[in-house]
């Protein structure tokens, strides 16, 4: 993988407050359950690059992710920390890897860069939904094992 | 009755094979059973790294016994097989860069050959229409020949470099030598000997500017006299080309190959399999969990908002959508060579459905 951080200087939010399973009793319909599982979910992923999360970098947000439990489909879309960045498509890998271990096995998960967010758009969000393509980085072990430390730093 | 005058059609499922741990990739008839008292022989591959085959009980019954699981002959996916013309070798391509060749010795199959050379993830293998050659394709944009020679030796005759991207699948027309090839480039091209030189190189290139696809080609397919071809697409369109049949065969390699119909509206995410039966139909396995159905529309004056027929070429119809065939994506569909509207499919849920398209009364 490359060396030296592609963005030094991310601009850096305040985490937003978390919305608690008490507030949840509050929202009747299943659509917004499971849209606020899906946001709390994906939310704590590590930037690759940097010590905070997807969401304190505004690379995700609540209006990022659409569900539709009929059809069992996620749509997520995510704006990369700059125009060029190529981690883009480890932050895909990512989010697939921690979405398949919360919803139902048959859910189809599509995920995008936020439209104008990207200067390869079209090329990155082909490769990030190639199914095959996925299949194959994420048995490659060097991929497998820096998605891995995305995903478990946020957990300490 | 042909095809058209019959009414009431409909895709049955006989049986569901279960046994894979992971999704299945691909799947292939062996191509002299299933006829004459022998009974039908399938292989899949898988994402579980292994290769399973699987027998009719008894012969032209419908129900599949897993007669070998094969785990040992790769190290990563196992993406897709094909069954050399003469029965006798199965072909393997894996994600770990290599293609095994197979044999069956008694009641037991042994990896006799595996062919390197590929950079990365080999994504599918082809047998000629004599079994003389072999064609392997690659993330690493590149397309192998292979000649096959006696004692199970494998020479690379050839590295046809063109795709400027991953070659997702590669197929030997069914009566002359000439090698089709697809990929995450969205073309496809043609790959013919040249006749003086013995050099290959692409002699067509079927691209979004000549009617062809506008995102990834998955698959391509061929009708039983190889005039004409099916392609499908992350676009979510099939489109069919057609070649004078004539000119190709007489040697012709610049026999080229136009865009006769695209269909679309069938099918709402990526199309990932593509198999035309021997009888004329054209199944397609996509994202959506659906396999469907198309045949030759007699009706030439077809204009439905999802047909776009070019000049005088053949319009198609669909015939059936089963959907929900599986729970998951289907990657593969194969019609049986042998036995009569007999269709399996390969699905990421692990499991392989068989089909028998009859009439409902």
């Amino acid at each position: 993988m490359t060396l030296g951080l592609i963005n030094a200087n991310p601009i850096v939010r305040e985490k937003k407050e978390r919305i608690t399973r008490p507030d949840l009793q509050f929202l009747f319909s299943v659509y917004t359950n499971l849209l606020v599982r899906s946001i709390n979910i994906v939310r704590d992923i590590r930037d690759p690059e940097h010590p905070y999360s997807l969401e304190q970098l505004s690379v995700l947000s609540e209006e990022s992710i659409t569900v539709d439990e009929k059809l069992g489909r996620i749509l997520i879309t995510f704006t990369p920390t700059i125009q060029h960045c190529s981690m883009a498509t480890v932050i895909g890998l990512c989010l697939r890897v921690k979405l398949k271990d919360c919803f139902p096995p048959h859910f189809k998960v599509d995920i995008k860069v936020a439209p104008g967010s990207h200067a390869d758009e079209e090329a990155v969000n082909k490769q990030l939904n190639d199914k095959e393509r996925i299949v194959a980085a994420m048995e490659n072990p060097n991929l497998r094992q820096l998605v891995d430390e995305c995903l478990y730093s946020s957990e300490l | 009755m042909t095809l058209h005058e019959e009414e009431g059609l409909q895709l049955t499922e006989v049986q569901r094979l279960e046994g894979h741990t992971d999704r299945v990739w691909g799947l292939a008839w062996n191509p002299v059973t299933g006829t004459a008292g022998v009974p039908a022989m399938l292989a899949s591959c898988g994402g579980d790294k292994t290769v399973r085959i699987w027998q009719q009980r008894i012969p032209s019954s419908t129900s599949f016994d897993c007669l070998e699981v094969l785990e040992e002959i790769h190290t990563r996916t196992v993406r897709s097989c094909a069954w050399s013309p003469s029965g006798e070798k199965l072909a393997t391509a894996s994600f770990d860069a290599t293609t095994a060749i197979l044999e069956q010795n008694g009641n037991e199959f042994e990896c006799v050959s595996t062919l390197e050379g590929h950079e990365n993830e080999v994504k599918s293998v082809s047998w000629n229409a004599s079994g003389s050659l072999l064609a392997t394709c690659s993330r690493d944009k590149c397309v192998w020949i292979w000649e096959v020679l006696p004692g199970n030796e494998f020479d690379c005759v050839s590295v046809l470099q063109g795709h400027t991207q991953d070659v997702k699948m590669v197929q030997w027309h069914p009566t002359v030598d000439v090698l089709f090839s697809c990929s995450y480039d969205n073309t496809i091209k043609v790959w013919a000997e040249d006749g003086d030189s013995d050099d290959w190189r692409c002699v067509q290139t079927l691209s979004e500017a000549n009617s062809g696809h506008s995102s990834t080609v998955w698959a391509m397919s061929f009708n039983a006299t190889g005039e004409k071809m099916a392609t499908c697409s992350d676009d979510v369109t099939i489109k069919v080309w057609g070649v004078d049949i004539a000119r190709l065969q007489s040697g012709d390699t610049n026999a080229s190959w136009s865009h006769l119909c695209t269909l679309s509206g069938y099918h709402d995410r990526t199309i990932f399999s593509v198999h035309w039966s021997r009888e004329g139909i054209i199944a397609t396995g996509a994202a959506d969990d659906a396999i469907c159905l198309f045949i030759e529309s007699e009706d030439r004056s077809v204009g439905n908002k999802d047909n776009t027929v070019d000049g005088h070429g053949p319009a198609y119809k669909l015939l059936l959508k089963k959907e929900k065939a599986h729970d998951m994506d289907i990657n593969s569909v194969r019609w049986s060579p042998t036995e009569n509207r007999l269709l399996a499919s390969a699905s990421d849920d692990g499991s392989i459905k068989i089909w028998k398209l009859d009439s409902m009364q």
